[in-house]
């Protein structure tokens, strides 16, 4: 019965699927540079190996957010959620799903209660506009390597298309798995406090934890989005902003790639504490954002007066209003939600003395090995005013 | 992936050829023109039969081309600009042939005097339809050295203009000449003319898909 609540989620996966997997085969497909059926193959592997790979950075951070810890709660965020999108989408205003999550992260903390972390909120907040330019930045830098090194190169343009689809397909994959890594979070972040699964050891060798199997079913949910509905959107997306031929078009997705994947790569992380840099947060991005940016970086230096940039405007005023409308209509259905349908939409629990403390303690279990299966099991915790709840509540450690 | 480049390289290698036939039509039409003026009629016709296959092989392969180009879906975004190039460099073969045919068929009486004037005007019209050839070649491989390409066009076409000019302006002067002759022989002049002008509204084409290519 508990399996039901994550409908919602797997609706915001195939949602997600159906228009993100547009920014980056759009093109290709469009162009007829790439099949849709090795796009949208490429795109559901890549997606569920990045999501069950490197997913876990994304969602901490987000969990950071705000822990969402009942099934009910987690249902309405993500319907809300993808609500949202839906309704922004029918209104033909540009959408991102990562903004509706945290908007309807923001609704469910303040209608329960739960404490926001907002040092973590300027964080993500500052990854939306961080991200575009970023995307800008790599982008502008891909496009004069591409054309110092493919102007010289003298390869006959047969023999470029040919290394343009391979390089679409490649590129592709990458992209599908960054935004699996980065993207997830938003389709399944908010069922993680909340999971119905068990962990599981596959003939002792191979450990699959609660949160990977949510984040399994949560991209193949993508991966359906991507197979029955994003060819409509991949030829219906025109160039709005900026016509691409397939090179630009590799370079974009390239650009918008990489910026998924600094934000969702725990190892790149790693890398630049170790040597000493601050590290790029762990942040949902969106990737339609990403893209913008890149395109947007491209066109100014190729050619500036063919920007369109009305409809930029207009996907600017998008950013700003999805956040709002997903955390008023969350706040509104979770009142519905715990009143007319008496569900519980927050564990207290778990989190006691919510609106005590706000202070947001990290508990890292590093190799606790379990005798019977002999695994070992990596988990980061976070709880809510943890001092003294811990050892009350065990469960947390097994999930 | 084998597959999708051997088959990218199959159709190179058909452009390469059907451009290679342009320019084997060229030498062709040159040692056609120079057999006639000399009145070696019998290799004349030779040379004129052998340019009619090989303009025959030439719309074949162009037809090809431009049938996989579509139905593999090959280099979608500059497929338009490539099949207008074959198209009309397939036409300016096809004047180099028609021309030839034409001598053939109507056996203009030439003026001994002037026989390397006309050949001149040949071998420039026929060095544009070269140099048209080498400006696709570079068109598909080195963009930077199309432009030069396209000047030498434009310069060997003028070259022909001027050549024809004189031709003309010669043969009009001449009052022994029946003005049926005069407007015979300058038919033919205008004929050898078209092959250059063709070759330069190509590269007119070919400037502006250049450009298109540019990343």
């Amino acid at each position: 019965m508990e399996w039901i609540y994550l409908i919602s989620g797997l609706f915001l996966g195939w949602s997600l699927g159906a228009n993100d997997a547009a920014n980056i085969f759009g093109t290709a497909v469009g162009s007829r540079m790439v099949k849709f059926k090795t796009a949208a193959l490429v795109s559901t592997i890549f997606v569920i190996l990045g999501a069950v790979i490197s997913g876990g950075g994304t969602t901490e951070t987000l969990g950071q957010l705000g822990a969402v810890n009942a099934l009910a709660g987690s249902f309405t965020v993500a319907l809300m959620a993808g609500l949202s999108v839906a309704i922004m989408t029918q209104m033909k205003l540009p959408v991102s799903t990562s903004q509706a999550v945290v908007g309807a992260i923001l609704g469910w903390n303040f209608f329960t209660g739960s404490p926001t972390d907002y040092q973590k909120l300027i964080e993500i907040v500052g990854t939306w506009f961080f991200s575009p330019i970023l995307a800008g930045f790599f982008a502008v830098g891909l496009y004069y390597l591409a054309k110092k090194y493919l102007g010289s190169a003298k390869i006959h343009m047969l023999q470029m298309d040919a290394y343009t689809r391979v390089g679409l397909i490649v590129v592709g994959a990458f992209g599908a798995y960054s935004l699996g890594a980065n993207n997830i979070a938003n389709v399944m972040g908010m069922f993680v406090f909340a999971s119905p699964f068990e962990n599981m050891s596959i003939y002792g060798f191979f450990n699959f934890t609660g949160t990977q199997q949510l984040f399994l079913i949560g991209s193949i949910s993508i991966g359906v989005g991507v197979f029955t509905y994003s060819y409509k959107v991949m030829t219906t997306v025109g160039n709005d902003i900026f016509k691409l031929t397939p090179i630009l078009a590799l370079i974009v997705v390239l650009a918008k790639s990489l910026v998924l994947f600094v934000f969702a790569s725990q190892g790149l992380e790693r890398l630049l504490i170790s040597i000493g840099l601050p590290p790029l947060p762990l942040v949902p991005v969106s990737s339609s954002q990403a893209i913008i940016g890149a395109i947007i970086g491209v066109a100014l230096i190729k050619s500036r007066e063919n920007i369109n940039f009305k409809i930029v405007g207009r996907i600017a005023t998008g950013w700003i209003i999805t956040p709002v409308i997903a955390g008023i209509m969350c706040y509104v259905a979770l009142f519905f939600v715990q009143n007319v349908f008496e569900q519980e939409v927050v564990d207290r629990s778990i989190q006691p003395g919510i609106s005590q403390t706000e202070e947001t303690t990290t508990i890292e279990l590093f190799s606790t090995q379990t005798t019977t299966n002999n695994s070992i099991k990596h988990y980061q915790v976070y709880l809510n005013n943890f001092e003294g709840n811990l050892l009350a509540n065990p469960e947390l450690l097994d999930n | 992936m084998i597959e999708l480049f051997g088959k990218h390289k199959q159709i190179e290698v058909e452009i390469d050829e059907f451009l290679d036939h342009i320019v084997e039509g060229g030498l062709l039409f040159k040692k056609g023109i120079k057999f006639y003026l000399n009145h070696r009629l019998e290799e004349f016709e030779q040379r004129l039969s052998e340019i009619i296959l090989l303009e025959k092989r030439a719309d074949d392969l162009r037809r090809n081309i431009e049938t996989k180009l579509y139905t593999k879906t090959l280099i979608p975004e500059f497929r338009g600009d490539v099949l207008g190039l074959l198209e009309h460099s397939d036409a300016v073969l096809n004047q180099i042939a028609d021309t030839l045919v034409e001598f053939s068929v109507e056996n203009p009486e030439t003026l001994s005097d002037l026989n390397d004037l006309k050949y001149e005007l040949a071998k420039n019209a026929i060095k544009a339809s070269e140099f048209m050839v080498k400006s696709i070649r570079c068109y598909f491989r080195d963009l930077t050295a199309v432009r030069d390409n396209i000047k030498q066009v434009h310069f060997s076409r003028e070259e022909t203009n001027r050549i024809a000019e004189k031709y003309k302006r010669d043969i009009f002067s001449r009052p022994n000449l029946r003005l049926s002759h005069k407007m015979h022989l300058r038919y033919f002049a205008r004929s050898i003319e078209n092959i250059a002008d063709d070759a330069e509204d190509l590269c007119d084409r070919l400037a502006i898909a250049t450009i298109k290519r540019y990343i």
